[in-house]
Protein backbone atom coordinates (compact mmCIF):
# COMPACT_ATOMS: atom_id res chain seq x y z
CA UNK A 1 0.00 0.00 0.00
CA UNK A 2 1.46 3.37 -1.15
CA UNK A 3 0.12 5.62 1.46
CA UNK A 4 0.60 4.10 4.80
CA UNK A 5 1.26 7.48 6.21
CA UNK A 6 -2.06 8.02 6.09
CA UNK A 7 -2.83 5.06 8.36
CA UNK A 8 -3.58 5.77 12.30
CA UNK A 9 -3.87 2.84 14.65
CA UNK A 10 -7.18 2.45 14.65
CA UNK A 11 -6.93 1.63 10.84
CA UNK A 12 -5.17 -1.85 11.87
CA UNK A 13 -7.46 -2.56 14.67
CA UNK A 14 -9.63 -5.88 12.66
CA UNK A 15 -11.55 -7.10 15.86
CA UNK A 16 -13.30 -5.40 19.07
CA UNK A 17 -11.95 -6.33 22.65
CA UNK A 18 -14.94 -8.46 22.95
CA UNK A 19 -13.96 -11.15 20.07
CA UNK A 20 -9.98 -10.56 21.52
CA UNK A 21 -11.06 -11.91 25.25
CA UNK A 22 -13.49 -14.15 23.90
CA UNK A 23 -10.72 -15.86 21.92
CA UNK A 24 -8.51 -16.21 25.06
CA UNK A 25 -11.54 -17.69 26.79
CA UNK A 26 -12.08 -20.41 24.58
CA UNK A 27 -8.42 -21.19 24.26
CA UNK A 28 -7.73 -21.33 28.13
CA UNK A 29 -10.91 -23.38 28.34
CA UNK A 30 -8.96 -25.54 25.51
CA UNK A 31 -5.87 -26.50 26.93
CA UNK A 32 -6.39 -26.55 30.52
CA UNK A 33 -5.03 -27.50 32.76
CA UNK A 34 -1.74 -26.93 31.13
CA UNK A 35 -1.57 -23.21 32.89
CA UNK A 36 -1.19 -25.63 35.90
CA UNK A 37 1.94 -26.69 34.30
CA UNK A 38 2.71 -23.19 32.97
CA UNK A 39 2.28 -22.24 36.51
CA UNK A 40 5.45 -24.73 37.61
CA UNK A 41 7.63 -23.79 34.75
CA UNK A 42 6.76 -20.05 35.94
CA UNK A 43 8.51 -20.51 39.39
CA UNK A 44 10.86 -22.68 37.73
CA UNK A 45 11.74 -19.26 35.72
CA UNK A 46 11.83 -17.25 38.84
CA UNK A 47 13.73 -20.05 40.54
CA UNK A 48 16.19 -19.04 38.38
CA UNK A 49 16.51 -15.23 39.10
CA UNK A 50 16.22 -15.47 42.66
CA UNK A 51 18.94 -18.27 42.84
CA UNK A 52 21.29 -17.93 40.19
CA UNK A 53 23.37 -21.54 39.43
CA UNK A 54 23.83 -22.23 35.83
CA UNK A 55 21.64 -25.88 35.74
CA UNK A 56 18.74 -23.69 37.14
CA UNK A 57 19.65 -21.07 34.39
CA UNK A 58 19.58 -23.63 31.72
CA UNK A 59 16.44 -25.12 32.89
CA UNK A 60 14.70 -21.63 32.85
CA UNK A 61 16.21 -20.61 29.16
CA UNK A 62 15.02 -23.72 27.77
CA UNK A 63 11.22 -23.12 29.70
CA UNK A 64 11.08 -19.73 27.89
CA UNK A 65 12.09 -20.91 24.78
CA UNK A 66 9.58 -24.07 25.01
CA UNK A 67 7.16 -20.87 26.68
CA UNK A 68 7.71 -18.51 23.30
CA UNK A 69 7.24 -22.05 20.83
CA UNK A 70 4.47 -22.50 22.31
CA UNK A 71 2.57 -19.16 22.50
CA UNK A 72 3.91 -19.00 18.48
CA UNK A 73 2.20 -22.21 17.33
CA UNK A 74 -0.55 -22.55 19.88
CA UNK A 75 -1.52 -19.20 20.34
CA UNK A 76 -0.69 -17.17 17.44
CA UNK A 77 -1.04 -19.52 14.39
CA UNK A 78 -4.02 -21.50 15.73
CA UNK A 79 -5.91 -18.73 17.60
CA UNK A 80 -4.92 -15.05 17.54
CA UNK A 81 -4.71 -15.89 13.18
CA UNK A 82 -8.44 -16.50 13.27
CA UNK A 83 -8.57 -12.54 13.89
CA UNK A 84 -5.34 -10.99 13.14
CA UNK A 85 -4.40 -11.40 9.74
CA UNK A 86 -0.86 -9.97 11.22
CA UNK A 87 -0.43 -13.07 13.55
CA UNK A 88 1.13 -15.59 11.49
CA UNK A 89 4.19 -12.94 11.30
CA UNK A 90 3.64 -12.46 15.02
CA UNK A 91 4.30 -16.36 15.12
CA UNK A 92 7.16 -16.39 13.43
CA UNK A 93 9.23 -13.83 15.07
CA UNK A 94 8.11 -15.28 18.32
CA UNK A 95 9.72 -18.66 16.93
CA UNK A 96 12.67 -16.63 16.20
CA UNK A 97 13.15 -15.21 19.76
CA UNK A 98 12.61 -19.52 21.28
CA UNK A 99 15.21 -20.02 19.19
CA UNK A 100 17.63 -16.97 20.55
CA UNK A 101 16.42 -18.11 24.21
CA UNK A 102 17.56 -21.95 23.33
CA UNK A 103 21.29 -19.88 22.95
CA UNK A 104 20.92 -18.07 25.74
CA UNK A 105 20.39 -20.71 27.71
CA UNK A 106 23.59 -22.35 27.08
CA UNK A 107 25.79 -19.48 26.43
CA UNK A 108 28.10 -19.25 28.71
CA UNK A 109 28.91 -16.08 30.79
CA UNK A 110 24.64 -15.76 31.83
CA UNK A 111 25.17 -15.70 35.52
CA UNK A 112 23.90 -13.21 37.36
CA UNK A 113 25.89 -11.48 39.81
CA UNK A 114 22.87 -11.13 42.50
CA UNK A 115 19.43 -12.13 42.44
CA UNK A 116 18.38 -8.51 40.88
CA UNK A 117 14.97 -7.26 42.36
CA UNK A 118 13.44 -5.26 39.13
CA UNK A 119 14.11 -8.43 37.61
CA UNK A 120 12.83 -10.42 40.35
CA UNK A 121 9.70 -8.25 40.72
CA UNK A 122 9.39 -8.31 36.43
CA UNK A 123 8.90 -11.78 36.33
CA UNK A 124 6.87 -12.51 39.66
CA UNK A 125 4.49 -9.80 38.32
CA UNK A 126 4.43 -11.62 34.85
CA UNK A 127 3.70 -15.00 36.73
CA UNK A 128 1.44 -14.04 39.47
CA UNK A 129 -0.61 -10.89 39.20
CA UNK A 130 -0.42 -10.89 35.58
CA UNK A 131 -3.39 -13.59 35.54
CA UNK A 132 -5.23 -11.13 37.99
CA UNK A 133 -5.59 -8.48 35.40
CA UNK A 134 -8.52 -10.27 33.66
CA UNK A 135 -10.96 -9.52 36.61
CA UNK A 136 -9.90 -5.93 37.30
CA UNK A 137 -11.00 -5.31 33.99
CA UNK A 138 -14.16 -4.03 33.42
CA UNK A 139 -16.43 -6.85 32.14
CA UNK A 140 -13.46 -9.74 32.81
CA UNK A 141 -13.70 -12.87 34.08
CA UNK A 142 -11.31 -15.37 35.42
CA UNK A 143 -11.73 -17.43 32.16
CA UNK A 144 -9.77 -14.87 30.47
CA UNK A 145 -7.25 -14.55 32.47
CA UNK A 146 -3.59 -14.34 30.66
CA UNK A 147 -1.21 -16.32 32.26
CA UNK A 148 2.88 -16.63 31.26
CA UNK A 149 3.71 -19.28 28.73
CA UNK A 150 0.22 -19.19 27.60
CA UNK A 151 -0.41 -16.07 26.08
CA UNK A 152 2.06 -13.62 25.10
CA UNK A 153 2.18 -10.50 27.53
CA UNK A 154 2.99 -12.50 30.45
CA UNK A 155 5.47 -14.81 28.79
CA UNK A 156 7.10 -11.45 27.41
CA UNK A 157 7.23 -9.24 30.78
CA UNK A 158 8.61 -12.51 32.56
CA UNK A 159 11.54 -12.95 29.68
CA UNK A 160 11.99 -9.47 29.95
CA UNK A 161 12.88 -10.16 33.96
CA UNK A 162 15.30 -12.82 33.35
CA UNK A 163 17.05 -10.71 30.07
CA UNK A 164 17.65 -8.09 32.84
CA UNK A 165 18.96 -10.61 35.08
CA UNK A 166 21.22 -12.31 32.85
CA UNK A 167 22.36 -9.13 31.22
CA UNK A 168 21.46 -10.41 27.78
CA UNK A 169 22.87 -8.75 25.13
CA UNK A 170 20.87 -6.01 22.70
CA UNK A 171 19.32 -8.68 20.05
CA UNK A 172 17.62 -10.60 22.56
CA UNK A 173 15.68 -7.60 23.77
CA UNK A 174 14.65 -7.05 20.74
CA UNK A 175 11.12 -9.13 19.94
CA UNK A 176 10.21 -8.88 23.39
CA UNK A 177 10.22 -4.55 23.33
CA UNK A 178 8.65 -4.66 19.99
CA UNK A 179 5.76 -6.97 21.27
CA UNK A 180 5.37 -4.51 24.24
CA UNK A 181 4.68 -2.03 21.90
CA UNK A 182 2.63 -3.57 19.70
CA UNK A 183 0.46 -5.31 22.22
CA UNK A 184 0.23 -2.10 24.13
CA UNK A 185 -0.83 -0.12 21.21
CA UNK A 186 -3.92 -3.02 20.64
CA UNK A 187 -4.63 -2.68 24.16
CA UNK A 188 -4.55 1.11 24.33
CA UNK A 189 -7.10 0.91 20.78
CA UNK A 190 -9.27 -1.79 22.07
CA UNK A 191 -9.37 0.92 25.00
CA UNK A 192 -8.56 -1.36 27.65
CA UNK A 193 -7.62 0.40 31.33
CA UNK A 194 -4.43 -1.70 31.30
CA UNK A 195 -2.89 -0.68 27.98
CA UNK A 196 -0.57 1.27 29.29
CA UNK A 197 1.03 -1.43 31.40
CA UNK A 198 3.34 -3.45 28.99
CA UNK A 199 4.60 -0.29 27.47
CA UNK A 200 5.54 0.76 31.04
CA UNK A 201 7.03 -2.61 32.01
CA UNK A 202 9.05 -2.72 29.20
CA UNK A 203 10.49 0.62 29.65
CA UNK A 204 11.34 0.11 33.11
CA UNK A 205 12.94 -2.94 32.25
CA UNK A 206 15.42 -1.21 29.22
CA UNK A 207 16.01 1.33 31.75
CA UNK A 208 17.15 -0.77 34.34
CA UNK A 209 19.27 -3.23 32.10
CA UNK A 210 21.01 0.42 31.34
CA UNK A 211 21.75 0.41 34.68
CA UNK A 212 22.80 -2.73 35.32
CA UNK A 213 25.40 -2.58 32.55
CA UNK A 214 26.95 0.95 33.58
CA UNK A 215 27.99 -1.50 36.48
CA UNK A 216 30.56 -4.05 36.58
CA UNK A 217 29.77 -7.72 36.96
CA UNK A 218 30.50 -8.84 40.62
CA UNK A 219 32.74 -12.14 39.70
CA UNK A 220 32.87 -13.10 43.25
CA UNK A 221 28.78 -13.44 43.32
CA UNK A 222 28.10 -15.45 40.11
CA UNK A 223 26.20 -18.12 39.93
CA UNK A 224 27.93 -21.79 39.88
CA UNK A 225 29.62 -21.13 42.73
CA UNK A 226 30.13 -24.96 43.93
CA UNK A 227 29.66 -26.78 40.42
CA UNK B 1 -36.57 14.13 -0.65
CA UNK B 2 -38.34 11.47 -1.25
CA UNK B 3 -39.51 9.92 1.98
CA UNK B 4 -42.01 7.13 3.38
CA UNK B 5 -44.89 7.18 6.33
CA UNK B 6 -43.07 6.46 9.78
CA UNK B 7 -44.87 3.28 11.09
CA UNK B 8 -41.68 2.08 12.80
CA UNK B 9 -44.57 0.46 15.30
CA UNK B 10 -45.37 -1.91 12.20
CA UNK B 11 -41.87 -2.28 11.76
CA UNK B 12 -40.21 -2.99 14.71
CA UNK B 13 -43.38 -5.72 15.54
CA UNK B 14 -42.60 -7.31 12.43
CA UNK B 15 -38.51 -7.44 12.63
CA UNK B 16 -39.44 -8.40 16.88
CA UNK B 17 -41.31 -11.52 15.60
CA UNK B 18 -38.76 -12.42 12.77
CA UNK B 19 -36.34 -12.54 15.28
CA UNK B 20 -38.18 -14.36 17.89
CA UNK B 21 -40.35 -16.93 15.36
CA UNK B 22 -43.44 -15.50 17.68
CA UNK B 23 -46.57 -14.65 15.34
CA UNK B 24 -47.74 -11.25 15.20
CA UNK B 25 -51.49 -10.37 16.74
CA UNK B 26 -54.06 -10.36 14.45
CA UNK B 27 -54.05 -6.41 14.67
CA UNK B 28 -50.36 -6.00 14.26
CA UNK B 29 -50.58 -8.45 11.05
CA UNK B 30 -52.82 -7.24 9.21
CA UNK B 31 -50.63 -3.98 8.58
CA UNK B 32 -47.90 -4.35 6.35
CA UNK B 33 -44.47 -2.98 7.97
CA UNK B 34 -43.00 0.20 6.99
CA UNK B 35 -40.70 -0.08 4.31
CA UNK B 36 -37.49 0.90 3.88
CA UNK B 37 -37.01 4.09 2.30
CA UNK B 38 -34.53 2.95 -1.42
CA UNK B 39 -32.53 4.79 -3.71
CA UNK B 40 -31.93 4.09 -7.18
CA UNK B 41 -28.32 2.92 -8.26
CA UNK B 42 -27.91 5.45 -10.94
CA UNK B 43 -26.24 2.89 -13.13
CA UNK B 44 -29.24 0.43 -13.47
CA UNK B 45 -32.18 2.19 -11.72
CA UNK B 46 -32.43 -0.68 -9.62
CA UNK B 47 -33.94 0.19 -5.97
CA UNK B 48 -31.46 0.09 -3.35
CA UNK B 49 -32.26 0.19 0.53
CA UNK B 50 -31.26 3.04 2.31
CA UNK B 51 -29.52 1.56 5.27
CA UNK B 52 -26.58 -1.54 4.44
CA UNK B 53 -24.75 -3.59 6.55
CA UNK B 54 -21.07 -3.43 7.28
CA UNK B 55 -18.60 -6.02 8.80
CA UNK B 56 -15.48 -3.98 9.75
CA UNK B 57 -14.31 -5.31 12.96
CA UNK B 58 -17.98 -6.49 14.37
CA UNK B 59 -18.00 -9.71 12.26
CA UNK B 60 -14.67 -10.48 12.59
CA UNK B 61 -14.99 -13.19 15.23
CA UNK B 62 -12.77 -16.08 14.37
CA UNK B 63 -14.56 -19.52 14.92
CA UNK B 64 -15.64 -18.04 18.10
CA UNK B 65 -19.73 -20.09 18.20
CA UNK B 66 -21.24 -17.69 20.44
CA UNK B 67 -19.68 -15.11 18.43
CA UNK B 68 -20.93 -16.41 15.01
CA UNK B 69 -24.44 -17.15 16.24
CA UNK B 70 -24.82 -13.50 17.53
CA UNK B 71 -23.38 -11.98 14.02
CA UNK B 72 -26.00 -14.51 12.20
CA UNK B 73 -28.51 -13.24 14.27
CA UNK B 74 -27.97 -9.63 13.40
CA UNK B 75 -27.75 -10.76 9.46
CA UNK B 76 -31.30 -12.31 10.56
CA UNK B 77 -32.87 -9.02 11.87
CA UNK B 78 -31.46 -7.27 8.86
CA UNK B 79 -32.93 -9.15 6.43
CA UNK B 80 -36.30 -9.31 8.37
CA UNK B 81 -36.12 -5.70 8.38
CA UNK B 82 -35.74 -5.38 4.49
CA UNK B 83 -32.12 -4.64 4.31
CA UNK B 84 -30.51 -6.09 1.35
CA UNK B 85 -26.75 -4.90 1.16
CA UNK B 86 -23.81 -6.10 2.99
CA UNK B 87 -20.33 -5.11 2.75
CA UNK B 88 -17.48 -7.04 3.82
CA UNK B 89 -13.82 -7.38 2.52
CA UNK B 90 -10.69 -9.48 2.49
CA UNK B 91 -8.79 -7.00 4.47
CA UNK B 92 -12.18 -8.08 7.39
CA UNK B 93 -10.35 -11.26 8.64
CA UNK B 94 -13.18 -14.03 9.36
CA UNK B 95 -15.89 -11.64 8.82
CA UNK B 96 -16.46 -13.10 5.46
CA UNK B 97 -16.71 -16.79 6.10
CA UNK B 98 -19.19 -15.67 9.24
CA UNK B 99 -21.45 -13.58 6.37
CA UNK B 100 -20.91 -16.94 4.45
CA UNK B 101 -22.39 -19.04 7.60
CA UNK B 102 -25.12 -17.03 8.19
CA UNK B 103 -26.03 -16.39 4.18
CA UNK B 104 -25.43 -20.23 4.08
CA UNK B 105 -28.29 -20.80 7.01
CA UNK B 106 -30.47 -17.83 6.54
CA UNK B 107 -30.80 -17.87 2.69
CA UNK B 108 -31.92 -14.23 2.29
CA UNK B 109 -33.71 -14.10 -0.93
CA UNK B 110 -32.51 -10.07 -1.39
CA UNK B 111 -29.29 -10.43 -0.19
CA UNK B 112 -27.50 -7.86 -2.78
CA UNK B 113 -23.61 -9.18 -1.30
CA UNK B 114 -20.85 -6.39 -2.18
CA UNK B 115 -17.39 -6.96 -1.38
CA UNK B 116 -13.93 -6.01 -2.03
CA UNK B 117 -10.54 -6.83 -3.57
CA UNK B 118 -7.39 -6.08 -1.97
CA UNK B 119 -4.54 -7.30 -2.71
CA UNK B 120 -1.40 -5.58 -4.31
CA UNK B 121 -1.20 -6.71 -7.80
CA UNK B 122 -3.64 -8.07 -10.97
CA UNK B 123 -3.20 -11.69 -11.04
CA UNK B 124 -3.60 -12.35 -7.26
CA UNK B 125 -7.09 -10.01 -7.52
CA UNK B 126 -8.81 -12.94 -9.71
CA UNK B 127 -7.81 -15.93 -6.92
CA UNK B 128 -8.89 -13.17 -3.90
CA UNK B 129 -12.04 -12.62 -5.77
CA UNK B 130 -12.66 -16.91 -6.31
CA UNK B 131 -11.69 -17.07 -2.46
CA UNK B 132 -14.07 -14.39 -1.13
CA UNK B 133 -16.39 -15.75 -3.67
CA UNK B 134 -16.58 -19.09 -1.71
CA UNK B 135 -16.53 -17.51 1.67
CA UNK B 136 -19.63 -15.63 0.93
CA UNK B 137 -21.09 -19.16 -0.38
CA UNK B 138 -22.81 -17.25 -2.91
CA UNK B 139 -22.91 -17.90 -6.81
CA UNK B 140 -21.59 -14.17 -7.99
CA UNK B 141 -20.94 -10.89 -6.02
CA UNK B 142 -23.62 -7.96 -6.71
CA UNK B 143 -20.59 -5.38 -6.47
CA UNK B 144 -17.27 -5.77 -6.11
CA UNK B 145 -14.91 -2.20 -5.11
CA UNK B 146 -11.46 -1.82 -5.08
CA UNK B 147 -10.59 -1.64 -1.56
CA UNK B 148 -8.84 1.28 -0.68
CA UNK B 149 -7.62 2.25 -4.70
CA UNK B 150 -5.04 -0.93 -3.92
CA UNK B 151 -3.44 -1.55 -7.68
CA UNK B 152 -6.59 0.36 -8.75
CA UNK B 153 -5.04 0.03 -12.40
CA UNK B 154 -4.79 -3.74 -13.01
CA UNK B 155 -7.70 -4.39 -10.47
CA UNK B 156 -10.55 -2.31 -12.33
CA UNK B 157 -10.13 -3.67 -15.83
CA UNK B 158 -10.56 -7.59 -14.54
CA UNK B 159 -13.78 -6.44 -12.22
CA UNK B 160 -15.01 -4.45 -15.30
CA UNK B 161 -14.74 -7.51 -17.55
CA UNK B 162 -16.23 -9.83 -14.96
CA UNK B 163 -19.28 -7.27 -15.10
CA UNK B 164 -19.06 -7.83 -19.18
CA UNK B 165 -18.90 -11.39 -19.31
CA UNK B 166 -22.10 -11.54 -16.54
CA UNK B 167 -20.27 -12.40 -13.35
CA UNK B 168 -20.42 -9.58 -11.74
CA UNK B 169 -23.14 -6.53 -11.06
CA UNK B 170 -21.64 -3.66 -10.68
CA UNK B 171 -17.97 -2.33 -9.81
CA UNK B 172 -16.96 0.18 -7.53
CA UNK B 173 -13.84 1.86 -5.71
CA UNK B 174 -13.47 2.50 -1.95
CA UNK B 175 -11.51 4.57 0.45
CA UNK B 176 -12.38 5.89 3.56
CA UNK B 177 -11.11 8.23 6.64
CA UNK B 178 -10.81 11.23 3.75
CA UNK B 179 -8.09 9.21 2.07
CA UNK B 180 -6.47 9.82 -1.28
CA UNK B 181 -9.77 11.91 -2.59
CA UNK B 182 -7.90 13.59 -5.65
CA UNK B 183 -7.12 9.98 -6.66
CA UNK B 184 -10.64 9.04 -6.01
CA UNK B 185 -12.45 11.62 -8.33
CA UNK B 186 -9.85 11.21 -10.68
CA UNK B 187 -10.89 7.67 -11.35
CA UNK B 188 -14.45 8.95 -10.70
CA UNK B 189 -14.63 10.79 -13.56
CA UNK B 190 -12.56 8.85 -15.89
CA UNK B 191 -13.63 4.88 -15.35
CA UNK B 192 -16.85 3.24 -16.16
CA UNK B 193 -17.69 2.35 -12.32
CA UNK B 194 -21.07 2.23 -10.87
CA UNK B 195 -19.83 2.45 -7.05
CA UNK B 196 -18.09 4.66 -4.92
CA UNK B 197 -17.14 4.15 -1.29
CA UNK B 198 -16.17 7.03 1.01
CA UNK B 199 -16.57 7.69 4.35
CA UNK B 200 -19.33 10.49 5.53
CA UNK B 201 -20.75 11.95 8.31
CA UNK B 202 -22.02 14.71 10.29
CA UNK B 203 -18.64 15.59 11.43
CA UNK B 204 -16.48 14.74 8.18
CA UNK B 205 -18.04 16.26 6.03
CA UNK B 206 -15.03 16.53 3.26
CA UNK B 207 -17.07 15.04 0.62
CA UNK B 208 -19.42 17.42 0.28
CA UNK B 209 -17.28 19.60 -1.21
CA UNK B 210 -16.70 17.56 -4.59
CA UNK B 211 -17.19 13.88 -4.38
CA UNK B 212 -21.01 13.92 -3.67
CA UNK B 213 -21.75 16.70 -6.41
CA UNK B 214 -19.54 14.47 -8.48
CA UNK B 215 -20.93 11.37 -8.24
CA UNK B 216 -24.42 12.81 -9.05
CA UNK B 217 -22.98 14.29 -12.33
CA UNK B 218 -21.12 11.12 -13.26
CA UNK B 219 -24.33 9.13 -12.07
CA UNK B 220 -22.92 6.42 -9.63
CA UNK B 221 -24.03 4.97 -6.69
CA UNK B 222 -22.22 6.24 -3.48
CA UNK B 223 -21.95 4.06 -0.18
CA UNK B 224 -21.30 5.41 2.99
CA UNK B 225 -18.79 3.98 5.67
CA UNK B 226 -17.91 4.80 9.19
CA UNK B 227 -21.29 6.32 9.98
CA UNK B 228 -20.52 6.66 13.57
CA UNK B 229 -16.86 7.39 13.13
CA UNK B 230 -16.20 3.45 14.86
CA UNK B 231 -18.37 4.26 17.35
CA UNK B 232 -16.67 7.18 18.90
CA UNK B 233 -19.44 9.72 17.32
CA UNK B 234 -22.12 7.62 19.24
CA UNK B 235 -20.14 7.25 22.11
CA UNK B 236 -19.40 11.17 22.49
CA UNK B 237 -23.12 11.26 22.02
CA UNK B 238 -24.28 9.17 24.57
CA UNK B 239 -26.20 10.55 27.47
CA UNK B 240 -26.39 13.94 25.46
CA UNK B 241 -30.37 14.76 25.16
CA UNK B 242 -31.44 14.49 21.55
CA UNK B 243 -32.91 17.97 20.42
CA UNK B 244 -36.65 18.55 19.78
CA UNK B 245 -36.26 18.12 15.89
CA UNK B 246 -35.06 14.75 16.39
CA UNK B 247 -39.01 13.64 17.24
CA UNK B 248 -40.07 15.74 14.49
CA UNK B 249 -38.19 13.35 11.88
CA UNK B 250 -38.84 10.11 14.10
CA UNK B 251 -34.71 9.63 15.64
CA UNK B 252 -35.34 8.34 19.20
CA UNK B 253 -31.83 8.27 19.50
CA UNK B 254 -28.36 9.53 18.29
CA UNK B 255 -27.59 6.88 16.24
CA UNK B 256 -30.49 7.26 14.10
CA UNK B 257 -30.24 11.18 13.96
CA UNK B 258 -26.28 10.52 12.59
CA UNK B 259 -27.59 7.72 9.79
CA UNK B 260 -30.78 9.79 8.79
CA UNK B 261 -28.44 12.70 8.16
CA UNK B 262 -26.47 10.64 5.95
CA UNK B 263 -28.59 8.90 4.05
CA UNK B 264 -30.80 12.33 3.48
CA UNK B 265 -28.19 13.64 1.38
CA UNK B 266 -29.51 13.35 -2.36
CA UNK B 267 -26.17 11.75 -3.64
CA UNK B 268 -26.29 9.00 -0.83
CA UNK B 269 -27.28 5.73 -2.39
CA UNK B 270 -26.86 3.90 1.26
CA UNK B 271 -24.71 3.79 4.63
CA UNK B 272 -23.09 1.02 5.58
CA UNK B 273 -23.49 1.00 9.93
CA UNK B 274 -21.72 -2.00 10.99
CA UNK B 275 -22.76 -3.70 14.32
CA UNK B 276 -22.83 -6.84 16.78
CA UNK B 277 -25.57 -6.08 18.05
CA UNK B 278 -29.81 -7.16 17.18
CA UNK B 279 -31.06 -4.20 19.22
CA UNK B 280 -28.67 -1.73 16.81
CA UNK B 281 -29.21 -3.61 13.51
CA UNK B 282 -33.21 -2.49 14.32
CA UNK B 283 -32.27 0.87 15.55
CA UNK B 284 -30.24 1.63 12.06
CA UNK B 285 -33.30 -0.24 10.03
CA UNK B 286 -35.72 2.22 11.39
CA UNK B 287 -33.49 5.06 10.40
CA UNK B 288 -34.00 4.37 7.17
CA UNK B 289 -38.10 5.15 7.34
CA UNK B 290 -40.12 7.69 7.77
CA UNK B 291 -39.44 11.21 7.19
CA UNK B 292 -35.79 12.69 6.53
CA UNK B 293 -34.07 16.53 7.51
CA UNK B 294 -34.57 18.81 4.68
CA UNK B 295 -31.25 20.87 4.23
CA UNK B 296 -32.25 23.60 6.90
CA UNK B 297 -32.35 20.36 9.57
CA UNK B 298 -29.41 18.90 7.91
CA UNK B 299 -27.63 22.24 9.13
CA UNK B 300 -29.07 22.18 12.05
CA UNK B 301 -28.00 18.44 12.85
CA UNK B 302 -24.28 19.39 12.32
CA UNK B 303 -24.18 21.96 14.48
CA UNK B 304 -25.78 20.25 17.27
CA UNK B 305 -23.25 17.13 16.64
CA UNK B 306 -20.22 19.86 16.38
CA UNK B 307 -21.11 21.28 20.10
CA UNK B 308 -22.49 18.11 21.63
CA UNK B 309 -20.19 15.76 20.22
Amino acid sequence: MSEWWTYSLSDFLMFSSRSYYRLIESYNAAIWPAHLLALVAGVIVLGAIARPRQHLQQSAGLVLAAAWGWVAWAYHLERYAEINTAAPYFAATFAVQALLLCWLAFKPGNAAPAPQPVALGLTGLAIFAYPLLALARDGGQWRQAEVFGIVPDPTVVATLGVLLAWRAPAIFWLVPVLWCLVSGATLIELKIGHAWLLPALALTAVLAAIMVSKKPRDLNSTANPQS
Amino acid sequence: MPSTSPSRRHLLASMIAASSGLALSPLLAAAPPAPLLTRPIPSSGEQLPVIGLGSWITFNVGRDPQGRRESSNVMRQFFAGGGRLVDSSPMYGSAQDVIGEAVQTLKPARLFAADKVWVSGGARGVAQVEASRKLWRVPRFDLLQVHNLLSWEEHLPLLLAMKREGRLRYVGITTSEGRRHAEIEKIMASQPIDFVQISYNALDRDVEQRILPLARERKLGVIVNRPFRQGDLTQALAGKPLPGWAADIGCTTWAQALLKFIVSHPAVTCAIPATSSVAHVRENLLAGTGRMPDEALRKRIVQDVERLA
